[in-house]
């Protein structure tokens, strides 16, 4: 009855009256609509804050310690100044040899020194023993020459050790960054490339993309057929496959990785079947190696691509293969025009999610690989824990974290251009 | 040479119960197809289980060499386990931080679920594309992150750090879990209790909890795992007085890898086994429950 009343009422043509109550109605409920939109932001607003302060912040701040140089800069500040007009080949001037006296001298006693040690150590190796030997031997600064430092140790004479000085002296530093990619400045300002022999981190780059991908490609070929094999089955078969892939997805890596030390070691339950089958004589070399690392990789993440796949398929009926079929496709044609197509976005996810974890794991290669086996994370965690080298790990983990940025608008960006398929 | 056996023999059985299904007698190449389909699945299926399967026997071997045959079968690892002050402080520490965690990640998670499901779509699919970063951003690069942050307020090597960070990893996964439950409830309820004179808050309490309940209590398993499970941050926060479990089995399996460890992993799957068990039981109920009230809806 009486929305009849206010639907007859505001269709009355015309009237003056029905305007100010329709404009107060749409205020009455824009107001109820924004009240609503704060009350479900003030529910979302504790965890938001939360990740603000115990997720991005920390991402922030590790980008600026990967560029940030000022406390090495404040140590060594009348140097900066001194080497400021140096072209990086010349004689070094007097003026700076007697500034780095005058720097070393008020480090030295304090915990800044080793600081400034270590930081050109990282740069060009043994300076850490040359600047804390020239600590202990400093010359009185009224005869601080290049000659005096040059015989405390003939290395002050070459341009190298004092182009090292020169780039731990600015305050917003590229030296990090570019170490974790094997490049340095050169006082000139231009950006050299290590030579091969000297520089790692390319190598491990690559290695880490290799290995990714090479678990993401088993991870598909293993994992796209199974997801086929549950999708298929009967709800009875499904729910038995799928507890074979559930339990390792909720087992703890820890246990997964240890098993796979157990079985693959020389003479673990691998190597005792394959020489039972006379496969082999020797037991074969299976763990702590690249063999060992992807077995160990492709078991812990397949369930990663198995399970977004699984979901899609099981959303795909079977009728349109079978329309497919019966219109005259053979079933490989089925497969390429109807089924792959329609199944793409979980095999899209799949690797996304795969790619993704394995470009960041560091503790299944850890335990389970060889030296020459190890990731871009086991270097991250290396230069925290094992040599305090922050600023190192600071642009690693930024250089990561940009990697992974990439992988993931790559696939936003294919996922949002091609086929509908993939938008669904 | 078993696990053969059991392949085909599983590939076998399924492979006859799904033609049994197909009405229509399948052709050669079909049949091929199948049988191939099945015994490379299957064969699959045990590459995933395996290492669970080999070792869970292993733990109560009485030689301590970690191979077959066993040489008798003893629990002098489980005792060895027990005996060891380590081992014990390992499995105290990971269940104190992962019990604080789940609560501290499923308050704030189902809290923001509820939120992000009220909230217009344009807004809501950026807060959870930011609620849901932690899961895309590699862990170890999270744990640097952290560590520079907290080293300055003494919260590295600290039960108060640890936690902070496993609640990041944890709560996106509850807001997952949880607006998953929330698609499935009917808005409309809560309209009706409203109108039997509930207010907000009972309506939310008496209509809404006990609904989106089995959502809430899997995503706290989720988080629950999820501090159970993490090394990553472990190793960057956690000292020697903090050391959890997956720390202990690193350490372990870095120096000499000892029956002792496969006990342990064995406890591991078990408490996998009940986790996984709890979360498929609840799935499957909601499920029932949710497609009860559609039925219920169309009457």
């Amino acid at each position: 009855m009486t929305a009849g009343a206010v639907t007859t009422a505001r269709a009355a043509p015309g009237g003056p009256a029905h305007r100010p109550l329709d404009a107060s109605l749409g205020a009455q409920l824009r107001r109820a609509d924004r009240g609503r939109q704060i009350r479900a932001l003030l529910l979302v607003a504790p965890l938001l804050l939360f990740l603000f302060v115990n997720f991005a912040l920390p991402l922030v701040l590790m980008l600026a310690k990967s560029i940030d140089g000022r406390e090495e800069a404040r140590a060594l500040a009348r140097t900066g100044a001194a080497l400021a007009s140096w072209d990086g080949r010349s004689a070094v001037p007097d003026a700076a040899a007697k500034a780095l006296v005058a720097d070393l001298g008020d480090l030295r006693g304090t915990p800044a020194l080793s600081m400034v040690a270590n930081r050109l150590n990282y740069d060009v190796n043994g300076m850490r023993s040359l600047v804390l030997k020239t600590a202990r031997r400093l010359p009185p600064s009224g005869d601080a020459t290049l000659a005096a430092l040059g015989s405390i140790d003939p290395l002050w004479q070459r341009p190298e050790q004092w182009a090292a000085v020169l780039r731990a002296t600015d305050r917003i530093t590229s030296f990090h960054v570019l170490a974790a990619v094997d490049a340095r400045r050169d006082p000139a300002g231009g950006i050299t490339m290590l030579p091969p022999q000297q520089g790692v981190m390319r190598e491990i780059f690559l290695r880490t993309f290799w290995i990714a991908s090479v678990v993401t490609l088993a991870c598909i070929v293993l994992g796209y057929p199974v997801a086929y094999l549950i999708a298929s089955a009967t709800p009875g078969w499904a729910s038995v496959m799928m507890m074979a892939v559930l339990l390792p997805f909720w087992t703890s890596l820890l246990v997964r990785t240890s098993a796979w030390v157990v079985l693959l070691q020389t003479n673990g339950i691998v190597n005792k079947g394959l020489q039972g089958l006379g496969l082999t004589s020797a037991p074969v070399p299976l763990v702590f190696n690249r063999t060992g690392a992807y077995i160990a990789l492709i078991h812990v993440l397949l369930p990663f691509m198995i399970l977004p796949i699984y979901s899609i398929m099981k959303s795909v009926k079977p009728d349109y293969v079978r329309a497919a079929v019966s219109l005259g496709a053979s079933p490989v044609t089925a497969f390429r025009r109807v089924y792959l197509p329609l199944t793409l976005p979980g095999l899209a996810s799949g690797t996304l999610l795969v790619f993704v974890s394995a470009l960041g794991f560091y503790i299944t290669p850890a335990l389970i690989g060889g030296a020459g086996d190890q990731m871009i994370g086991f270097f991250i965690a290396y230069y925290i824990n094992d040599t305090v080298n922050w600023g190192m790990a600071a642009a690693l983990g930024g250089l990561l974290l940009l990697s992974t940025a990439v992988v993931f608008l790559v696939y936003t960006w294919l996922a949002g251009s091609s086929s509908p398929a993939w938008r669904s | 040479m078993a696990g053969g056996l059991l392949v085909a023999g599983l590939a076998e059985l399924s492979a006859v119960s799904l033609a049994r299904n197909g009405r229509n007698a399948a052709s050669l190449p079909q049949r091929a197809f199948t049988i191939g389909l099945h015994t490379f699945g299957w064969g699959v299926l045990l590459f995933l289980v395996l290492p669970l399967l080999v070792v869970v026997p292993l733990s109560f071997n009485a030689g301590s060499f970690l191979t077959y045959p066993l040489s008798g079968i003893s629990g002098r690892w489980y005792a060895d386990l027990a005996a060891s002050p380590s081992w014990s402080k390992a499995f105290r520490n990971s269940f104190f931080v992962g019990i604080i965690t789940t609560v501290l990640a499923t308050g704030l998670g189902t809290a923001a679920a509820l939120g992000i499901k009220r909230l217009g779509a344009g807004r809501a699919k950026w807060i959870s594309l930011v609620i849901l970063s932690p899961i895309i951003v590699p862990v170890v690069i999270t744990a640097v992150g952290v560590y520079f942050l907290y080293a300055p307020f003494g919260l590295v090597s600290s039960f108060t750090g640890l936690i902070l960070a496993h609640t990041v990893l944890a709560a996106p996964f509850v807001v997952i879990t949880v607006a998953a439950t929330l698609d499935g409830f009917d808005p409309n309820l809560l309209r009706a209790a409203a109108s039997c004179g509930a207010s907000p808050f009972v309506a939310f309490r008496r209509v809404m909890l006990p609904l989106i309940m089995p959502g809430v209590v899997s995503g706290a398993i989720f988080a629950f795992a999820i501090s159970f499970d993490d090394i990553v941050m472990a190793l960057f926060l956690a000292g020697p007085e903090q050391r959890t479990l997956p720390v202990q089995m690193f350490n372990g399996v870095r120096e000499e890898i000892s029956p002792t460890i496969t006990a342990a992993a064995t406890l591991l799957v078990v408490l996998a086994v009940i986790l996984l068990g709890i979360v498929e039981y609840l799935r499957k109920r909601s499920r029932r429950l949710g497609i009860a009230a559609a039925d219920a809806g169309q009457h």
